[in-house]
């Protein structure tokens, strides 16, 4: 097997303009929220900030092996689906390692973080990330079934399983956009995205101020650095990964900007307009609604 | 730890304030073995915390200062009634955010620790822990009179008069109570001194180690934890 450099090279270029978006969208949102209370809120470049303070953390503890292996996981996840995931459709650059049937790996990667987290997490001890552990998984779970659905919905539709051919048959003008073509499973796609970000209302999972803040509690200084990052990295891919199924994907990297910040934005309007839900709530609100809409769309194919 | 250092009878005297699961007691095996399982040596760890130096390049270690300062994390803990104080910094009114102070709730994230106001005896003892699960570099910020010289309460039977004899401070700030604009001048301050090199009380502890515990342990009577809460 031959390995393309320049591929390597512009994937490493991508994941950094991908991270520091991931950032700033999130100082961008977090400014929002203050705005909407009354405040100034946060600095703009405040992630960053965080994220060298936290990799200056100068004494860490650990808690066993895999303790140290949860964040690389949760990493390796983000990155990963960063890695299939195509990014600028039409160029040959922005693509990635995406191939044919790349939206099934993309579907496990976004498991895999979370299960490495967990083991990670459940060595640290912490009774609240127990509590955050088994929430996060149970909710996930929840999401997975009208997320599969309507991936399934589509694949149908377009007699594909790559996200590149997706994109290509959504081109020219927006009436050709999967939401138009095949607004059930795109409505249950995005309902369960509300999940996958994790904003109120299905915010318990970390829920600050309740659980301390779930998984995560016992992760400190370079540990929490890898998490922030990651979590940087998967805001932007997962909201890539929504816009290129049911949005039309994006011609230029301003276009990607634009569209996954509003669909990121969507996650989080929705966030400051309802409370946070319990988990037994949750878990039946989803399957309920987005479950009814993901068999209705795959019933109407 | 306990055991080593003290005798039978103050064993016995210490081991009354444990909770039942922590008390030395015999296991039996699934295979049949009898087993002595001594919670605080077997689930603790023993070793002494360490003296972690700057970066050793001065140019990096005060950039890293500055972020240090810029992003202060602030642990979710209110001792007395300065913690009445703290709600407001996050109000629109003075919106503490603006200087990168943030509240996280688990002392492991956290590198600011708020003594606000009193600290009662029993108080003292989760701060220490939560003190000590806090990660180098951490700060101290005690708020009030009360921090300083007992305040109103120095003649209290419960409550200890000077913070600084338990755990090291970084900054004070005065009153009673103080407001929380004089909260933020503390955090104002608490920047400058990070910024300059000057807020290695975290270290400073670990070097005075021997002397801050007697002095815990000497107000403390019912010392039923680790040495050291790692």
């Amino acid at each position: 097997m031959e390995i393309d450099f320049n591929k390597i090279l512009f994937a490493i270029i991508g994941l950094m303009i991908v991270l520091n978006w991931g950032l700033l969208m999130s100082s961008i949102m977090r400014k929002i929220g203050a705005r909407v209370a009354g405040r100034h809120g946060i600095p703009l470049f405040q992630p960053w900030i965080d994220l060298v303070k936290n990799y200056a953390i100068r004494s860490q503890i650990t808690h066993g092996v895999m303790f140290y292996l949860g964040p690389v996981f949760r990493l390796s996840g983000g990155v990963g689906l960063f890695l299939f995931m195509p990014m600028v459709f039409g160029s040959d650059l922005w693509i990635n390692f995406s191939f044919k049937g790349d939206i099934v790996l993309i579907l496990y990667f976004q498991f895999f973080g979370m299960l490495g987290m967990a083991l990670g997490a459940g060595e640290g001890g912490q009774p609240h990330s127990f509590i955050g552990i088994s929430r996060g998984l149970s909710q996930f779970t929840a999401i997975e079934v009208p997320m599969t659905l309507a991936v399934i919905s589509l694949a149908v539709q377009y007699q594909t399983l790559s996200i590149s051919d997706i994109v290509a048959a959504q081109q020219g003008g927006f009436m050709h956009w999967t939401i138009m073509t095949n607004p059930f499973a795109s409505v249950a796609a995005m309902l369960s995205l509300l999940g996958a970000f994790g904003h109120s209302p299905f915010n318990l999972v970390k829920a600050p101020n309740e659980i301390p803040i779930g998984p995560p509690t016992e992760y400190h200084g370079t540990y929490l650095g890898v998490l922030r990052t990651n979590a940087a990295i998967l805001h932007v891919v997962e909201a890539v990964l929504f816009m290129n199924l049911f949005f039309g994907g994006a011609g230029s990297w301003l276009e990607l900007m634009v569209k996954s910040f509003l669909i990121y934005f969507w996650s989080v309007f929705v966030g400051m307009v309802f409370p946070r839900f319990r988990i037994e709530q949750s878990v039946v609100w989803f399957l309920k609604v987005p479950l009814i809409l993901g068999i209705i769309a795959i019933i109407l194919l | 730890m306990i055991d080593d250092k003290l005798n039978n009878k103050q064993i016995e005297d210490v081991s009354k304030f444990f909770a039942p699961e922590n008390k030395k007691r015999n296991v039996e095996t699934p295979d049949g073995q009898i087993i002595e399982v001594n919670p605080l040596t077997d689930y603790f760890s023993e070793a002494r915390p360490k003296v972690h130096e700057p970066n050793s390049s001065k140019v990096v270690e005060k950039f890293l200062n500055w972020a240090r300062a810029e992003s202060l994390w602030v642990l979710g803990f209110g001792t007395g009634c300065g913690s009445i104080e703290i709600p407001p910094l996050l109000t629109p009114r003075f919106d503490a955010f603006r200087f990168g102070v943030q509240m996280r709730p688990t002392p492991r994230q956290s590198n600011v620790i708020i003594i606000s106001g009193y600290l009662a005896v029993k108080t003292l003892k989760r701060v220490i822990r939560s003190y000590e699960q806090m990660q180098n570099p951490k700060y101290v910020l005690a708020l009030g009179s009360c921090t300083i010289n007992g305040g109103m309460y120095y003649d209290s039977y419960n409550t200890i008069n000077r913070l600084d004899k338990y755990i090291p401070v970084d900054v004070y700030v005065a009153g009673c109570m103080p407001r929380p604009e004089a909260l933020l001048a503390g955090f104002m301050k608490l920047k400058e001194l990070i910024k300059a090199g000057k807020a290695e009380n975290a270290n400073k502890y670990v070097e005075n180690f021997d002397e801050y515990k007697a002095n815990q342990k000497k107000i403390i009577n019912d010392w039923n934890m680790p040495d050291y809460n790692w």
